[in-house]
């Protein structure tokens, strides 16, 4: 497949590693911001094949991972109410809320539906009048514009029972929150490709230069996450912060204008709880004034619901980087994806269900 | 009319009947059934219903006796390449080829919604007729029932069989051993993706239809040529190879190591897999099987398996290995590896 296989080729992959480990003389962590990429290093078996110096530390890009307990009871909440359909991205409904995830609540009876698009969403509100039909709106940057088209095109449609509940969150912010934490330990970042072709290069000038940090937008294929990795070792050894593109073939210095000017008409920034990480300001988006009437959360008056996180799961040193899954006691044993018990076990992308899906066991070798 | 209904209405005409869709009295028993059996599922099915056919049959065997049970709920009923129909044979006949059995009889039941179209019923019917055809199975007996509107999704069907088991067969996950070859039948995941494509609304510019096929003819060529030395079988259905190839791990005890190269997928399925954040892996068949056999035949039945229509793709996938703990190893197309778990719950695609 084009655009692929180029980035799947061995021998390509092994160039990248040797001269990997040819350049590295110091110990370094180096954070994958996005979910994709934890699953494309593991899925691939790169970290077993990177040098000891190098430890890959999975970051907090997975939106299924992030987005807190209290969200999700207010997507169960509504989607025990009478006459409303709940849409969502496949892999939120199993994620544990308080005492339930959507899947269950599905079960007992609430009309929950897995969609691909907030647009599928959107044609169920035409389809079905006398519903309310709310989308969960999840996700980084990547997902909002897809969101945000959906609530103009229902304003366009006149439609009266579309709404969104909007629980989205921003990359920059996070990265800040991780680097600002005096426990911190990550000498380089590899950027979210995706996130950065819808908001280009610009937002990590100032923190690249302000931590003084390499920050290497990167891609998702092996050869991707190598380039990126030798990027990032190259600046460490040289003593450089600069941000670097990796991922030109999409990724624009100036983002992707058109779709962040959709998220800016409907969008406006908000303080936002992360899992594992708690309050970080500015950091969400909410459907902003222009919009109110497509806002679940003002259409619905819902409870404010304060949950406390399930204290077993350490998805919060997890998604900080601070500890690796396979270091949890629990990881494997009373928490698989089967019975996750944090979030992180839940998505593909999860930095737990990742290594609880393909890491290599010492035991095997 | 949905994309990969069979098209018989040149040779087999729906009857005509004076209703157009079924009632709740269809399944009454009393003579709304009796119109439904006698006008409509009789005359669809034909030759391979027997004349006799009641609430039971009274068989003739020759051997050993494989048996199996299934349901079909698939939706939706029809998709890209076919419908509930086949697959609800196939499904059965099968599960009965894995045990090293031929299908002999089969029985058909099912469970209607009230308002489904007699017109995709019929489709439905000749579908299983086809199916039947071409396993060489006779349906023995069978019930229908109908339940209120909403109740079910148009049509569930459910299937059992019984077959005779191939004298020199002996498949059974004791029987493997470490060094044997990891064979699957044919191209992955076709079945799972074409299904998705309807009911998401994708468009590929390759339509991938189900693979859906009985597997008793390359089953019994093999257990034909080499008997024993076929150490085990599975179809890898719901849960795709992955879980089967982890199945066979921890019933035998032993490791497996698979090799990403030699996973024979369709461009256009994993162009789906792709996009939907899938894995192949993951994803279900309903056309082919898994054979763990001794290493010394494999070649052979390469050779044997490639020369039958089911057979055309099929690929020396991995090997067993004597190396602990009973698990799935995929070494990737990099070089890199990684285990390779059973599907946890339910496939979900991915947000981004």
């Amino acid at each position: 497949m084009k655009f692929l296989e180029e980035y799947r080729d061995r021998e390509r992959v092994e160039q990248l590693l040797h001269e990997i480990s040819r350049i590295v003389t110091k110990p370094w962590k180096i954070m994958e911001v996005c979910g994709g990429q934890t699953h494309g290093l593991v899925k691939n078996g790169i970290i077993g094949m990177l040098p000891e110096k190098i430890t890959m530390v999975h970051g907090p890009g997975c939106p299924v991972c992030v987005t807190p307990a209290s969200l999700i009871d207010e997507a169960i909440a509504l989607s025990k109410k009478e006459n409303v359909v709940l849409a969502s991205f496949g892999d939120m409904i199993r994620v544990p809320g308080t005492s339930e995830s959507l899947l269950q609540a599905k079960a007992a009876g609430a009309d929950v539906r897995i969609v691909y698009s907030p647009l599928d969403a959107l044609r169920i509100a035409q389809a079905e009048r006398e519903k309310q039909v709310v989308f969960f709106g999840v996700g980084f940057e990547t997902t909002a514009p897809a969101i945000a088209l959906s609530v103009i095109q229902a304003k366009q449609l006149g439609l009266k029972n579309f709404f969104v509940l909007a629980s989205h969150v921003l990359v920059p912010p996070a990265m800040e929150a991780i680097l600002s934490d005096p426990a911190n330990e990550i000498n380089a970042f590899l950027a979210a490709g995706h996130v950065c072709t819808i908001m280009g290069e610009k937002e990590y000038y100032p923190i690249a230069a302000k931590y003084h940090v390499p920050i290497i937008i990167t891609g998702f294929e092996p050869v991707d996450l190598l380039q990126g990795i030798l990027m990032a070792v190259k600046q460490l050894e040289a003593g450089e912060a600069k941000v670097e593109n990796q991922y030109s073939r999409m990724v624009m210095p100036e983002g992707n204008p058109s779709a962040q000017q959709l998220m800016q008409q409907v969008f406006a920034t908000c303080d936002r709880e992360w899992r594992g990480i708690g309050e970080i300001p500015s950091s969400g988006l909410e459907v902003n004034a222009g919009y109110s009437s497509f806002d679940a959360r003002k259409k619905f008056s819902l409870p404010v619901i304060s949950s406390t996180e399930k204290t077993e799961c350490r998805a919060g040193e997890v998604l900080r980087g601070v500890l690796k899954p396979v270091q949890c006691e629990h990881f494997g044993k009373r928490c698989t994806p089967e019975h996750p018990l944090g979030a992180p076990m839940v998505s593909s992308e999860g930095a737990c269900a990742a290594y609880y899906h393909y890491h290599q066991t010492a035991a095997s070798e | 009319m949905a994309a990969g209904k069979f098209t018989y209405s040149l040779s087999c005409p729906l009857p005509q009947l004076d209703f157009d869709r079924i009632v709740l009295g269809h399944g009454s028993g009393g003579l709304l059934s009796k119109r439904l059996i006698d006008k409509v599922i009789r005359p669809a099915l034909g030759e391979v219903i027997l004349s006799e056919w009641h609430d039971g049959a009274i068989l003739n065997t020759h051997s050993k006796l494989a048996f199996s049970s299934d349901s079909y709920v698939v939706s939706p009923v029809f998709f890209p390449g076919g419908n509930i129909g086949h697959l609800a044979i196939h499904g059965t006949v099968n599960d009965l080829a894995m045990c090293g059995a031929e299908a002999k009889y089969l029985s058909l039941s099912f469970i209607l919604e009230e308002g489904l179209l007699l017109s995709d019923f019929w489709e439905i019917l000749l579908s299983i007729k086809n199916a039947c055809e071409r396993s060489s199975v006779k349906i023995v007996t069978g019930d229908t029932k109908v339940v209120d509107g909403k109740k079910c999704d148009q049509i569930f069907i459910s299937t059992s069989g019984i077959g005779e088991v191939h004298a020199q067969s002996d498949v059974h996950a004791k029987n493997i051993r470490a060094g044997d070859t990891i064979i699957v039948s044919g191209n992955m995941a076709s079945h799972g993706i074409a299904v998705m494509s309807v009911r998401q609304g994708l468009e590929f510019e390759t339509q991938v239809t189900t693979d859906s096929a009985p597997l008793h003819v390359p089953v019994k060529k093999l257990l034909d040529a080499f008997g024993s030395k076929i150490h085990f079988l599975r179809d890898p259905t719901r849960g795709g190879v992955a879980t089967v190839l982890n199945e066979a791990a921890l019933d035998s005890g032993l490791s497996i190591e698979i090799h990403e190269q030699n996973l024979p997928v369709l461009p256009e399925v994993n162009g789906a897999c792709e996009l939907l954040g899938l894995d192949p892996l993951h994803v279900a068949n309903e056309g082919i099987f898994i054979a763990i056999v001794d290493p010394e035949i494999a070649d052979e039945a390469m050779g044997i398996l490639r020369n039958d229509e089911c057979g055309i793709h099929a690929a020396i996938i991995g090997q067993v290995l004597d190396r602990q703990p009973p698990q799935v190893i995929c070494q990737s197309l990099i070089g890199g590896r990684r285990v390779v778990p059973m599907l946890p719950g339910e496939q979900l695609p991915r947000i981004c």
